[in-house]
């Protein structure tokens, strides 16, 4: 069972045991981790989920697809080599440890 | 005596979203959401896709884990709202007893439309709104060879690109003379029959059912007014919604279409709010009463009532926005796009990707982009910031328009 670590802009960690299969940001909204807003429900429409992935991650985490990226470009904060849609980054084994920063503002 | 709080009926999109917003902002009374669903809180919009095709499972259509909501302090409360006392401001519950509330929010939603059909009760005609009804239909589907969707609405469009991926051989009968006819252009509606007939959905267009024909009490067939018999051994009747509005009508408040709410989503008794689809509003987008059934509706109508509660009181002008995803196509819309008197297609159809502009008063009032995620974001952006409407027919003609562009640098210069 992967674990997850969400960093919020003021320091604020909390880690969250997920499920293998479910993405990042469904991680964060059913266990109420605060700067997700995630209103499209994950759907790649709204850009309310993004990420900054942490430097160590990247490679695991691999580069957003068409529709994302243009939805990053989006964003309400400022977009970043490590940003992410939250909400497409599906958790596996091989992202057991996972950190991610939440952005000051989602909207 | 415990203290009164907020009382939430229904625990779809507006009223969760209600109940989260409240604590988000620091409200410290009780706060119980009513939901006689018979599920804890889940989202609508992946059961007739990705929960549909097995994508997504039951754990991610939750808004959040049963214990978020006992650790919040929300009570969830598998009873149904009977009726309102206003002069008592108490909610009569089926078992019995009554509840006080300080601000009651409701919530009520809305129950798909259900036609008089004959042959409407048979066994394999199904309707789409609730977990349940989406647990069983895609049960049905494993089996299903031929299906009959009556109405080419977002839902029943949505799950024609499901089935069809699936196997089964799809026929969608519209009585408009083009799907999703209420709510987009017929731009998009072209495209969209287009990709559908291209996954091997069939249409017919202008034309009713009749009635529906069983055998030992199971459908067998479909008949239309015009077309001949249609084999069926699925039926999915997609034909709308009617907003749950008896609970407000009984309690002396009013109603038309909706329960009728000011800008601050308030009732005429100023303790009661709606909230989400079955509330008809002010909406400033469109200049005139509507009610928007879309989740970005819900949840910034929730947002803007738990603000209220807790003293910060504003005007709803949310940006409306909307998806729908109907196999390998996004259709995403900004603004309202039913009171266009111009429009322009941006980019070829042809290519998958393109927008159309709706302009009204040779402003642009609403954007639809199929593909094209960026002019979306743009144009929600540009709605947010009253910019959008500085962009005439004849600036979108121009040469290499673009909107992100436009946005980027209105940003600069604003």
């Amino acid at each position: 069972m992967p674990t997850v670590k969400y960093i919020q802009s003021d320091g604020t960690e909390q880690v969250v045991n997920a499920s293998a299969g479910i993405s990042v940001m469904q991680a964060a909204i059913t266990n109420g981790v605060p700067g997700i807003l995630a209103e499209c429900g994950g759907a790649a429409s709204c850009a309310t989920c993004h990420v900054y992935v942490d430097e160590a991650w990247l490679g695991k985490c691999g580069p957003p697809g068409d529709d994302e990226n243009e939805m990053l470009e989006c964003t309400a904060s400022e977009r970043r080599p490590n940003s992410r849609l939250s909400c497409q980054i599906e958790l596996s084994d091989e992202l057991d440890g996972l950190i991610v920063r939440t952005p000051e503002t989602q909207s | 005596m415990s203290r009164a709080g907020v009382i939430i009926v229904g625990g779809g999109q507006a009223g969760v979203q209600t109940a989260l917003s409240l604590r988000e902002l620091g409200y410290n009374r009780p706060v119980t959401i009513f939901n006689d669903d018979g599920h804890p809180p889940y989202q609508r919009p992946p059961l007739s896709k990705a929960f549909m095709t097995g994508k997504l499972g039951l754990e991610g259509l939750y808004f959040r884990n049963p214990d978020f909501f006992e650790r919040s302090g929300i009570f969830l409360e598998a009873d149904r709202v009977e009726a309102i006392d206003r002069v008592a401001k108490k909610v009569i519950l089926r078992s019995g007893g009554s509840r006080d509330y300080a601000a009651l929010v409701l919530a009520t939603g809305s129950r798909n439309r259900t036609l008089n059909l004959p042959g409407a009760e048979l066994d394999g005609v199904v309707s789409l709104r609730s977990l349940d009804d989406a647990v069983a239909l895609r049960e049905r589907l494993a089996t299903a060879r031929d299906i009959v969707i009556i109405g080419g609405g977002f839902i029943g469009l949505e799950f024609a690109a499901v089935a069809s991926k699936a196997g089964a051989q799809v026929h969608v009968v519209e009585a408009a003379p083009r799907i999703m006819g209420r709510a987009v252009s017929p731009d998009i509606s072209a495209y969209f029959t287009r990709r559908h007939i291209a996954r091997g959905t069939t249409f017919s267009f202008g034309d009713t059912v009749l009635r529906i024909n069983g055998k030992s009490g199971r459908v067998v067939s479909v008949e239309t007014a015009r077309e001949a018999t249609l084999t069926a051994d699925l039926v999915l009747i997609g034909v709308g919604i009617v907003p749950n509005v008896e609970l407000a009508h009984e309690a002396g408040l009013a109603t038309d279409n909706g329960i009728v709410v000011d800008e601050h989503l308030e009732t005429s008794d100023p303790s009661i709010s709606a909230v989400g689809d079955c509330a008809v509003y002010p909406n400033v987008f469109a200049g005139s009463m509507m009610r928007v059934e879309s989740v970005q509706n819900a949840v910034d109508h929730g947002r803007t009532v738990a603000a209220r509660l807790v003293g910060n009181r504003y005007a709803y002008a949310s940006v409306p926005w909307f998806w729908s995803d109907q196999g390998e196509d996004k259709l995403q819309i900004a603004g309202i796009s039913t009171n266009g008197d111009t429009r322009l297609v941006q980019g070829d159809p042809a290519s998958g990707r393109f927008s159309v502009f709706l302009f009204r008063n040779n402003g642009l009032a609403c954007v639809e982009s199929v593909n094209r995620v960026a002019d979306h974001m743009a144009a929600r952006n540009l709605l947010k910031t009253n910019r959008l409407g500085r962009i005439t027919p004849d600036m979108a003609q121009s040469r290499n328009f673009d909107l992100k562009t436009f946005a980027a640098r209105e940003t600069v210069s604003a």
